[in-house]
């Protein structure tokens, strides 16, 4: 069994972002993460307030979408960065807590805003039992 | 891209005959060796293009098409809404009405050079760049509204440039049939702080000199000449754009069984132009259209002031604002048959050959000023479009030189410092707040601007007027 995990994934001009997880609130929480990683170092930025979200969506996938979309919202209007996440999944509707803190240019480095998140290369699926897997490419 | 899958019709025009559910041809503008290059992605994001209902002549890519999400980036492709057209969120790109404005400034390399740091300095203090910047301007609700009407021509109304400038953009600096209304109250929360920001990324505000001009005659009508001092700004809609985009493309996704279109893939995601769907899109989208004029309208008020620090008298006249994100309609023959179309250029370049209607005096008489940016370190250029450009693919041209490296890969290979001490050996200032952006927008990350638009110059969709070469840039 894998251990929870974000990757960056290459893409030509913009950027996929990968969480794996033992479960699909685990994946979606490690695609969080992912998500801070193509502005900058997710290590870099502290846990020092949390927000609640909560979306929703038709199916897993578009559910995907939606939690990215809404982490971006708020990262562009609260200008704050997230460090954290905490994802609660019933059926297709996901409440869940972002712990971070407002965007430091100089401690941070923000290389770049991310703009949405798209349905290319978008996948939320359980690769074998307990392995889940949630992508998709973000517009930068 | 693998070459024996493509028909080769010109040097640079290649052919992908319909099969399977393609309703029409897809065409690739490259030369062989930018084909080669080209990812395989594109391929097939062409060809799903072509599957789209309504489409009319073929599905196209331009010399800098690379891997985007549904059309690929260099993507156009026209619809008619009578034989059921669509339109697409993922057609057009979240950055809606992202694009190049270019201003003369009537002071040459010799005159600026002695004041260029200060210059760059002043740029840098004045104009809002980089992740979470916020601007000066803040609109209520109402004003909020106002802007999305007016674009451009709103901005002049608050005192951010003058009338002059709207005959240089693009519908005259406002955008018809634009709808407040379809944006959401979150798009204009988004956007709340970020009118008059560049953004970031490979957004930017260059001070650049005309290094070489290949075409006199019509370089001296848009006031160009070598040793030429211009200004250029590349950015769009910011969050409300990026917004309208998000929410319309998940909200085609999830209608597209009921609108009973068949696609091959989710990222296709678009809707028919005649439906309640559609037409909330062509609103709110025209309305992103109007913000990203008014943005690029207030940064260039900006500059104009920064510049006016340093030369009081420096006048900085539009040359010409284009976008390359955008849906717009437009009038074009096919088969001998004036046809209103929905054009989606999705980093493409509207390119209006000599005569056409849209365009104004006296560049009509020579084609529209096609702005092609580059990255900080090589060069941008100014084309013409071309009668010829009109028939191949509706007045279209490429947009820039497009990544050839991912940012990852470009933030392992070099360091932000390393960047601008390189550029500044060369005479290139560059500012910047973050050092990670420089290094993941280092030019060794793109692809060879110039190969992009010598293509597209023989191809024809649009003939080389000048190159420019940074002096300054103001990276987002």
């Amino acid at each position: 069994m894998s251990d929870p995990h974000w990757e960056l994934l290459p893409h030509g001009a913009d950027i996929g972002v990968r969480g794996v997880g033992r479960s699909k609130a685990e994946a979606f929480e490690q695609a969080g993460v992912a998500l801070t990683a193509v502005i900058t170092d997710p290590t870099s930025v502290a846990a020092r307030q949390s927000i609640d979200v909560s979306c929703a969506a038709d199916d897993d996938e578009l559910l995907l979408v939606e939690w990215l979309n809404t982490l971006i919202y708020e990262m562009a209007t609260r200008k704050m960065l997230f460090a954290r996440f905490e994802v609660r999944i019933d059926g297709h509707h996901l409440t869940g807590k972002a712990w971070g803190e407002a965007i430091d240019v100089d401690r941070h480095e923000p290389g770049v805003e991310v703009k949405g998140a798209t349905c290319t290369e978008l996948k939320v699926a359980e690769d074998r039992p307990g392995l889940w897997r949630a992508q998709c490419v973000v517009d930068v | 891209m693998e070459i024996s899958r493509l028909q080769r019709k010109d040097e640079n025009e290649w052919w992908i005959a319909p099969y399977g559910k393609m309703r029409v041809p897809a065409v690739i503008f490259a030369s062989e060796s930018l084909i080669r290059e080209m990812d395989e992605k594109v391929y097939e994001q062409v060809t799903n293009v072509a599957t789209l209902p309504g489409i009319v002549k073929a599905s196209y890519a331009m010399p800098d098409a690379h891997w985007g999400y549904g059309f690929p980036i260099g993507g156009v492709a026209a619809f008619d809404a009578e034989k059921g057209g669509v339109i697409s969120a993922g057609g057009v790109g979240f950055d809606i009405s992202c694009g190049v404005r270019t201003l003369l400034t009537r002071l040459t390399l010799e005159q600026i050079e002695p004041a260029k740091e200060r210059l760059a300095d002043t740029l840098f203090r004045r104009i809002p760049a980089g992740v979470g910047s916020t601007g000066e301007l803040s609109l209520n609700p109402k004003e909020m509204d106002a802007m999305l009407r007016g674009g451009a021509k709103w901005a002049v109304e608050q005192g951010y440039g003058t009338k002059q400038d709207l005959a240089r953009i693009e519908e005259d600096g406002c955008m018809a049939g634009a709808r407040a209304e379809q944006v959401s109250d979150r798009a204009k929360k988004r956007q709340r702080e970020e009118m008059g920001t560049l953004g970031s990324g490979n957004h930017y505000l260059e001070v650049q000199h005309v290094a070489k001009v290949f075409d006199h005659g019509i370089a001296s009508t848009f006031e160009l000449s070598e040793g030429d001092i211009v200004l250029s700004i590349h950015c769009g809609s910011r969050g409300l754009g990026h917004q309208i985009g998000t929410e319309f493309l998940t909200r085609m996704a999830a209608s597209t069984g009921q609108h009973g279109i068949e696609l091959p893939d989710r990222e296709l995601a678009c809707a028919p132009i005649t439906s309640v769907l559609g037409e909330a899109y062509l609103g709110a989208m025209r309305a992103g259209i109007n913000c990203a004029l008014a943005n690029r309208q207030i940064i260039t008020h900006l500059a104009r002031q920064a510049f006016g620090e340093i030369f009081p008298d420096a006048e900085l006249p539009l040359l010409y604002d284009v976008s390359h994100n955008t849906c717009k309609t437009e009038e074009h023959m096919v088969n001998g048959r004036k046809m209103q179309l929905f054009v989606h250029r999705k980093g493409a370049t509207r390119a209006f050959g000599p005569g056409n209607p849209m365009v104004p005096d006296p560049l009509a008489r020579v084609g529209q000023p096609v702005l092609i940016g580059g990255t900080m370190g090589t060069a941008s250029y100014i084309l013409a479009g071309t009668e010829k450009g009109m028939n191949l693919a509706f007045g279209s041209a490429c947009h820039g030189a497009g990544r050839s490296m991912s940012r990852h890969q470009a933030l392992r290979q070099w360091r932000g410092r390393e960047v601008i001490d390189g550029l500044a050996a060369r005479g290139v200032i560059i500012r910047s707040r973050s050092m990670r952006g420089v290094a993941e927008e280092a030019p060794g990350a793109y692809k060879d601007v110039s190969a992009v638009v010598e293509s597209a110059d023989r191809a024809g969709l649009a003939s080389m007027v000048a190159r420019l070469e940074p002096v300054i840039c103001i990276k987002g």
